[in-house]
């Protein structure tokens, strides 16, 4: 029973760690409809910027995400333009083109942190890595926690942006019918760039997450590109309330199948939780 | 006059590189490889490579082998065992390499092995555990000092059984060196009568340990054996230190991989204490051989330019071996038959400056030179500090002991 409610409780940390990375890929291609499959190497990215700064000025993960983020905004504006200019201007099979524009995105971005940092793993340092809050016998990881309590925070603050502000109003206006939007007298594409540039920047502060939960190395993406994927189409495409809900859900599925029944399994919760998702309700769980 | 000088200079540059190159112009003696530039085992890829790279650049210094340049022809396999066959072929079949080196580590040597069997090609191992004993290549050669297959679980047990410990938790990753490191250890705990505990073999990607070391704490083993790759040794580490292991355990480690590597122990610091782990080659006294330090003032040097393991231990002397052990092989048979130099290989024992080397009829070493150590009086990010000795107390082999082991686990940390 105790470790039960401890594969709970560290599966609703590790799923709170999951929405976090999940949410900018949920605005980039639940919203928008990028085939951003460049999105974990740019998370990976953030995680060498935050180790950069943690490593040559001492300052904490958090706040280098947080200062890398205005970066990443600019960044994403850049991404979106280059896509939007080379291939969704151009017709209808944008996407399928777009997948392989962003794999090509991401596998430069993998030998670019190659060349400039080598392929050792690398890590960060904070008081509250390596430390754990103990209540009796059940201790849980401070990381996890400070990871449990930005992801909650972060995912929070952009879905109040997209639902309450006149800007995520319009995102989501361009996201569900773009022409209306054009007859507006609103240019739909500044405000997707201007969206995507929100999901990128999103990565600041989830790239000092990932590298605070555990190191990370160059190829590191192509461990996140299931699950992030996963998370977002399980929700609902779109849905930012709906990522944290389902990665909650996957977090604590994963946490009980690696405590009561054995590691192996793991890997196959995602993918079989999404079938289950998507055969019960096609539209994800908060999806419209 | 002035004509004169210059024909006689002409002709003086036209005599020496002549010379030259009647030496140039022979084809290059070409060694293929694959090495993992990328992806989980690419630090150790390219600290194994650069040990390559400096024998080659040493033995061309000499004149080469008969007389012809070494050239090296290297792919990056990505760390993939996907990518293996498909570059061995190439090497073999159009760049017409003529030997074959192997890449570091078991998961990407494991599919070519069938491969040089049916071609009937020499193949000098790079690290792997265990990939020939099922194919039985009478051509095979490990550069690894592991030796026979059950002396690296058995010599960590029998650490683990004088401290006290009576039964055992394993920890696996799921690839192949893991879980051949796994099968002998069941193996050897069998024999001796140890139960097994606590068994669980976890998927590459494993993001995240915590759970899987409550499970592992529930048990309450006295022996924790864990092989692991390098990017979940770091993980599994930290998870111990932050969920706690348990003051039944008499001993943790044995075969986690990553922790030879300077980055990941720079990283880990203080979190290593009292881990007892395997390796290779450390910085004792009773390590150092005929050219071992000649070796590392170079390694150091080219190592930061190269961006890789500063330190080197654990692959980089085994490469540079490799080289050794062929020169010496071509040097003697003065030729490049590789049934020859597998003959050659297989009956004489070999110099390198990692010490003695002889095979067994496997293709392994004839005696384990692995070591098992224990992290000691370890300081939180200094890599410096490795460079000296005590920070791996060897505890095994008994030739090459430095110290004793410091048990429980819990009590050996602090």
């Amino acid at each position: 029973m105790d470790l039960l409610l401890g594969a709970v409780v560290l599966g609703v940390l590790l799923g709170c760690f999951y929405a976090a990375v999940s949410v900018g890929l949920s605005v980039s291609f639940g919203l928008l409809d990028v085939p951003h499959v460049a999105h974990p190497a740019f998370l990976v990215l953030a995680s060498y910027g935050v180790y950069q700064l943690n490593e040559s000025y001492d300052i904490d993960p958090l706040l280098a995400g947080l200062a890398i983020t205005p970066l990443f905004f600019l960044f994403g504006l850049l991404a979106y333009r280059v896509y939007y200019e080379t291939f969704e201007r151009r017709g209808s099979d944008a996407a399928v083109r777009g997948i392989a524009f962003f794999f090509g995105i991401a596998f430069i971005i993998e030998v670019l942190i190659i060349l400039q940092f080598g392929v050792d793993q690398r890590s960060v340092s904070a008081t509250y890595i390596g430390k754990s809050w103990r209540f009796g016998e059940f201790r849980i990881p401070i990381r996890q926690l400070v990871a449990f309590a930005v992801a909650l925070a972060l995912t929070v603050l952009l879905a109040v942006y997209l639902s309450k502000t006149f800007m995520g109003r319009a995102i989501r206006a361009v996201a569900q019918d773009e022409e209306a939007l054009r007859l507006m007298g609103a240019n739909p594409v500044r405000i997707k760039q201007f969206a995507f540039g929100i999901a990128t920047a999103v990565l600041g502060i989830a790239g000092a997450l990932l590298i605070i939960v555990a190191p990370v190395e160059p190829t590191l993406d192509r461990a996140y590109i299931g699950r992030t994927f996963c998370v977002v189409v399980m929700a609902g495409l779109g849905s930012i309330s709906g990522t944290l809900i389902a990665a909650i859900i996957l977090g604590v599925a994963e946490s009980i199948v690696l405590t009561l029944f054995g590691a192996s399994w793991a890997p196959a919760i995602s993918f079989a939780m999404l079938l289950g998702v998507l055969a019960v309700r096609p539209q994800g769980l908060l999806g419209r | 006059m002035k004509r004169r000088t210059f024909l006689g200079g002409a002709m003086a540059v036209a005599v020496v590189g002549h010379g030259s190159s009647a030496l140039a112009q022979q084809p290059p003696i070409k060694i293929g490889m694959s090495m993992p530039q990328t992806g989980g085992l690419a630090g150790g890829g390219k600290a194994s490579l650069l040990g390559i790279e400096i024998w080659r650049d040493d033995v061309n210094a000499k004149g080469g082998l008969l007389g012809r340049k070494v050239e090296l022809v290297v792919y990056d396999d990505k760390s993939s065992a996907s990518e293996t066959p498909a570059i061995y072929a190439k090497l073999v079949d159009v760049d017409k390499v003529d030997l074959l080196f192997a890449p570091y580590a078991t998961v990407p040597t494991a599919p070519i092995m069938p491969f040089v069997k049916q071609r009937g090609l020499l193949l000098m191992g790079n690290f792997s555990f265990q990939v020939n004993s099922k194919v039985g290549h009478d051509m095979w050669f490990n550069n690894a000092p592991w030796g026979p297959a059950d002396s690296w679980a058995a010599s960590f047990l029998d650490l683990a059984q004088k401290a006290g410990g009576k039964n055992m938790a394993l920890l696996t990753a799921d690839q192949e060196f893991a879980q051949n490191l796994a099968l002998t250890a069941r193996d050897v705990a069998k024999k001796r009568n140890i139960p097994i505990v606590f068994d669980q073999v976890y998927p590459p990607n494993t993001v995240e340990f915590s759970s899987i070391i409550r499970a592992l704490k529930a048990a309450k083993p006295d022996i924790v054996y864990v092989a692991s790759y390098p990017p979940d040794s770091a993980g599994i580490l930290r998870a111990v230190n932050e969920i706690g292991i348990g003051d039944s355990v008499k001993i943790f480690g044995g075969g986690m991989v990553g922790l030879q590597f300077a980055a990941v122990m720079s990283n880990l610091g203080s979190l290593l204490n009292g881990v007892v782990n395997y390796n290779t080659w450390l910085p004792e006294k009773s390590m150092y051989f005929d050219g071992t330090k000649e070796f590392f003032d170079k390694y150091t040097k080219r190592a930061v330019e190269a961006k890789v393991d500063p330190l080197g231990y654990y692959l980089a002397p085994f490469g540079y071996a490799m080289g050794q052990m062929i020169e010496a092989a071509v040097g003697a048979t003065k030729s490049l038959d590789q049934k020859g130099i597998a003959k050659y290989l297989r009956e004489n024992e070999h110099k390198t400056i990692v010490g003695p080397i002889a095979f067994s009829a496997d293709g392994e070493r004839k005696e384990t030179a692995t070591l098992q150590a224990q992290f000691r009086g370890v300081k939180d990010k200094d890599i410096e500090q490795f460079r000296s000795s005590g920070r791996q107390v060897i505890l095994f082999p008994d030739k090459l002991k430095t110290g004793e082991l410091i048990t429980p686990f819990e009590a050996a940390r602090n």
